[in-house]
């Protein structure tokens, strides 16, 4: 008797947004970095109505580490972009660093989800089970480039290089 | 069993064309990254969160007051515990507090539309709130949503995560909705609140129940490695 999901609609900025959302740790945290992205529709097009969630273990691979949260929540803004400031996660269960990420938009009658990679951890991505799973040609757009002050995650809902999206 | 959820690709919704993905998902094994969840507990939810009629200012918002309650629980029917429940809702006029929100309708200068919840031991939650008014959108011509709360949850684990809406009993625009009607038939009525009488406070506000059940998996901290 699950209770069906339904769309976030264009307003969700209203019940969703908050103030601490983005940031996962404070800025003077060690090894605070900034994940930032964008999000884009079919046609290549900026989605500003969209709300990218992420949870994620702590640097020592843990979960519910007591003054980590390890869950931050940002929308896009007019220019479907998002940023999360956190800490690069440590390795989990054998598997690669990588952060779990869920999409709310207009348009999405449920969430997708995905998973965040990291680029510069080439050898523990070769060994992840999970990227294995993935066709090789789309493995790219679960890594996180680094960039600047952190790393960028691009997501693309639909159509060329659309982001690898999972189900349970 | 058939999923209750929508398919993501929905053409009555327009929306959903650009915006669903083409690609099947790929199943995720079972891991602790997805089996856990944010433990939000009440840092998230202020006091007089839970009454979205009153602004903290003395002010009254206008409309139909309602009190909203149910139960959250899990696949297997155990009470979702001090978990966040967050809605967000159209005024008693159809208008959103919203810049993209152009209704030609009265914005309430003494209602945001935004409550925040914690659920009680028994997974129980609580709003006391106005009945928002349907709304046009553009999706064609002459489309109206009915009436709806929008809902959030998040269980006690990734994997548990749920946005949904709620709607009221008996409305008329169910049957002109596409995103009511995106949902498989079996389930639409599970997004429809009944009308409580034994919630209803005599001389007050009209009671509506809407129990929430959350699909998936969860690893309860002490069942991690
Ligand atoms: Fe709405």
């Amino acid at each position: 008797m699950t209770t069906p999901s339904q769309t976030v609609g264009p307003y969700l900025s209203i019940g969703l947004s908050w103030d601490e959302g983005p940031f996962v740790v404070p800025a003077d945290a060690p090894g605070a970095v900034w994940l930032r992205g964008e999000i884009r529709d079919g046609n290549g097009d900026l989605v500003p109505d969209a709300l990218v969630e992420t949870w994620q273990a702590d640097p020592d691979g843990r979960f519910h580490t007591p003054g980590f949260r390890g869950f931050g929540r940002c929308g896009t803004d007019d220019e479907g972009k998002w940023a999360i400031r956190t800490r690069k996660p440590g390795p989990v269960d054998g598997q690669a660093p990588h952060i779990a990420v869920s999409v709310f938009a207009r348009g999405l009658l449920d969430r997708v989800i995905t998973r965040v990679y990291f680029a510069d951890e080439a050898p523990a991505n070769a060994a992840d089970t999970v990227l294995e799973s993935v066709p090789e040609a789309r493995r790219h757009t679960l890594l996180a480039a680094p960039d600047g002050d952190g790393y960028r995650f691009d997501i693309r809902l639909q159509g060329d290089d659309e982001t690898v999206f999972f189900t349970f | 069993m058939t999923s209750p959820h929508p398919p993501l690709l929905s053409p009555g919704y327009k929306s959903t064309v650009l915006r669903a993905p083409q690609q099947a998902p790929i199943l995720l094994p079972g891991s602790l990254g997805e089996l856990t969840g944010p433990v939000l507990g009440e840092g998230p939810v202020a006091s007089g969160d839970a009454d979205l009629t009153l602004d903290g200012k003395g002010g009254e918002a206008q409309g139909q007051r309602i009190i909203v309650h149910g139960v959250v629980s899990d696949a297997a029917g155990r009470p979702v515990r001090d978990q966040l429940v967050e809605v967000w809702q159209a005024n008693a006029a159809g208008r959103y507090l919203h810049k993209w929100d152009r209704h030609d309708a009265p914005l309430d200068p003494h209602f945001t539309g935004v409550g925040r919840a914690l659920t009680d031991d028994e997974g129980r939650y609580r709003f006391v709130t106005v009945k928002p008014g349907a709304y046009p959108w553009g999706n064609h011509p002459n489309a109206w949503r009915p009436a709806h709360i929008h809902f959030s949850l998040f269980g006690r684990a990734f994997t548990q995560r749920l946005v949904t809406q709620m709607y009221f009993p008996d409305d008329p625009l169910f049957a002109f909705d596409p995103i009511y009607h995106s949902v498989p038939e079996f389930a639409r009525d599970r997004l429809v609140a009944g009308f409580d009488l034994g919630a209803t406070v005599d001389s007050w506000a009209l009671g509506f129940r809407f129990d929430i059940v959350l699909s998936g998996d969860s690893a309860t901290p002490w069942e991690t490695k």
